[in-house]
């Protein structure tokens, strides 16, 4: 595995002034929020503090409504706007995550274990592969601050994800048509799980996770096409083989293991060549941007597949 | 099956001009909608997608509608006839604002990947054909060109076959998974266009079965 050396970054940087100076009035949040959660799973939408993350970025935020009304979660209906609403009788209160498989101290995480993490701000890129994207602040914490607690094995080279399966709550997960076999999986090599860019997300824009974008937790890989990122997660499970995953299950040519972003490499029915920021432009003048090698984070992921033929490992 | 005929009341000649340019203003109600929507944010946060799939999506209903009136006379005995020149040319004109749209918001005039696009994509390629195979259709849509034509004229109407199914297979390949929505316009079109494979042994059947009636009488 190779060594990742995290940007230098000056202790100015790491909490900027005015949220030092208000910070009394964070910890104040930070304690309403811990009411809120105790008082009772029903309050949701709950606020959530937490540190400045590692990874800063200088992009146009895409506005909450966007990131909450325009998604891809199949679980709910496969338009847009089905997540949004359709995603109203789901629970994801209480919660817990199964980490098991090749791992010394198998072990269930609670969601108020999970909550109590070490919380990062991490505003990501979201590339989908569909050819639209997104910059979303995320509300985390590194994978690997999980697979540390449960002691992988050395004979583990790949985790696999699984997504909750409730067709009572999940309306996109009954009835006729059903455009993917549930429960939705996914999977990374060790490597890429293990590293610093590569998170699970608790909460979007200072507030725990909506339904509809992957509530209570979910796996945010920002180098890699949005449907790698599996949403409401109840299983994490280290394996020797690389596991298989919905898409690739689902249309083998089309999405691949690995699905990093990619300009090079066109989705063999469309270009990946450029990208539609959602929420930007309107109507007349949308704005389309050149798609980045892995969406922009090439100094930090690139070396993982040195060697590798990403046309044929796409 | 006379009877599902005798229950729709004919609508009386003098109505007949009137109703085929009412068709015209309702079968362009959409569009009109539909762009309002796009142009005040009532279709989301990818208008542009959303307006140009909606419009896509109308495109096949026109075309479903333009095959379904032989049937109906074939079966039940509807004579919809007077309607299918306008029904022919609404699909066309909604073929072209889908590819504007395209063209224009979408791409915004980035010609090289238009261009990039119709020669790679093949669902994009089976959708401009179907576009160009349109255009002689709709030119000749005329009463003078029918006149002139003649038997060339209904076999280069034969077209729209190959058109619906273009248009089927560019919707099947264009979605990430066939749902009830897209899976129910590519039945109808199926089904339409298999109609015309059992069409003449039908009719025939039909006549046959009339002939000994008639005899008795």
């Amino acid at each position: 595995m190779p060594a990742y050396r995290p940007p230098h970054i000056s202790p100015s940087e790491i909490t900027p002034k005015d949220i030092y100076l208000s910070r009394r009035s964070f910890i104040g949040a930070a304690a309403a929020a811990g009411f809120g959660l105790a008082a009772g799973g029903e309050a949701w939408a709950a606020p959530l503090s937490a540190a400045p993350g590692p990874y800063k970025l200088n992009e146009k935020l895409t506005p909450k409504e966007a990131v909450t009304t325009y998604n891809n979660f199949y679980e709910f209906g496969v338009n847009k706007e089905d997540p949004s609403q359709n995603s109203g009788a789901f629970k994801p209160t209480p919660w817990s995550v199964k980490v098991e498989g090749m791992v010394g101290k198998p072990k269930e995480f609670g969601l108020d274990e999970i909550l109590k993490m070490k919380l990062e701000d991490r505003t990501y890129r979201m590339r989908c592969v569909e050819g639209w994207s997104m910059v979303i602040p995320w509300i985390g914490f590194p994978l690997s601050a999980i697979l540390d607690q449960v002691e992988p094995l050395g004979s583990a080279k790949y985790v696999a994800f699984e997504t909750v399966v409730r067709p009572e709550e999940m309306p996109g997960q009954g009835g006729l048509f059903q455009p993917l076999p549930w429960p939705y999986i996914e999977g990374l090599r060790m490597d890429e799980a293990r590293h610093p860019l590569t998170i699970l997300a608790v909460g979007l824009y200072g507030e725990t996770l909506p339904n509809q974008n992957g509530a209570p937790i979910r796996l945010v890989v920002p180098w890699k096409y949005g449907f790698k990122s599996i949403k409401s997660i109840v299983k994490i499970k280290l394996v020797e083989e690389q596991p298989q995953t919905t898409w690739k299950n689902s249309n083998a040519r089309e999405y691949g293991f690995y699905s990093n972003v990619n300009p090079a490499v066109d989705h063999p029915r469309w270009s990946q060549a450029t990208e539609q920021r959602i929420g930007e432009g309107g109507f007349f003048g949308t704005k389309r941007v050149d798609t980045l090698p892995f969406n922009g984070y090439a100094n930090e992921v690139a070396s993982l597949y040195s060697g590798m033929d990403l046309k044929a490992n796409y | 099956m006379a009877s599902i005929s005798a229950a729709i009341p004919a609508l009386p000649r003098k109505y007949h001009a009137a109703s085929i340019w009412a068709l015209y203003v309702i079968g362009l109600c959409p569009a009109a909608w539909y762009f309002y929507q796009a142009a005040t944010g009532g279709l989301g946060f990818n208008p542009v997608k959303e307006f140009e799939h909606l419009i896509g999506i109308w495109a096949l209903r026109l075309i479903i509608a333009t095959l379904a009136i032989t049937p109906l006379r074939d079966l039940f005995g509807i004579n919809w006839v007077r309607y299918r020149r306008a029904l022919g040319l609404l699909a066309f004109y909604y073929v072209l604002m889908h590819f504007s749209v395209y063209l224009l918001l979408d791409l915004q005039l980035n010609f090289a990947a238009v261009g990039g696009d119709i020669a790679r994509r093949p669902y994009i390629t089976i959708g401009f054909a179907a576009l160009l195979c349109l255009i002689p259709l709709a030119v000749t849509s005329n009463n003078w060109s029918i006149r002139k034509m003649g038997q060339g004229w209904i076999r280069l109407h034969k077209l729209i076959y190959l058109i619906a199914i273009g248009g089927a297979i560019h919707y099947v390949l264009a979605v990430k998974s066939v749902t009830s929505g897209p899976f129910a316009h590519i039945a109808l079109i199926g089904i339409l266009v298999a109609y015309r494979l059992i069409r003449r042994p039908l009719l025939n059947w039909k006549r046959g079965r009339r002939q000994p009636a008639q005899l008795a009488r």
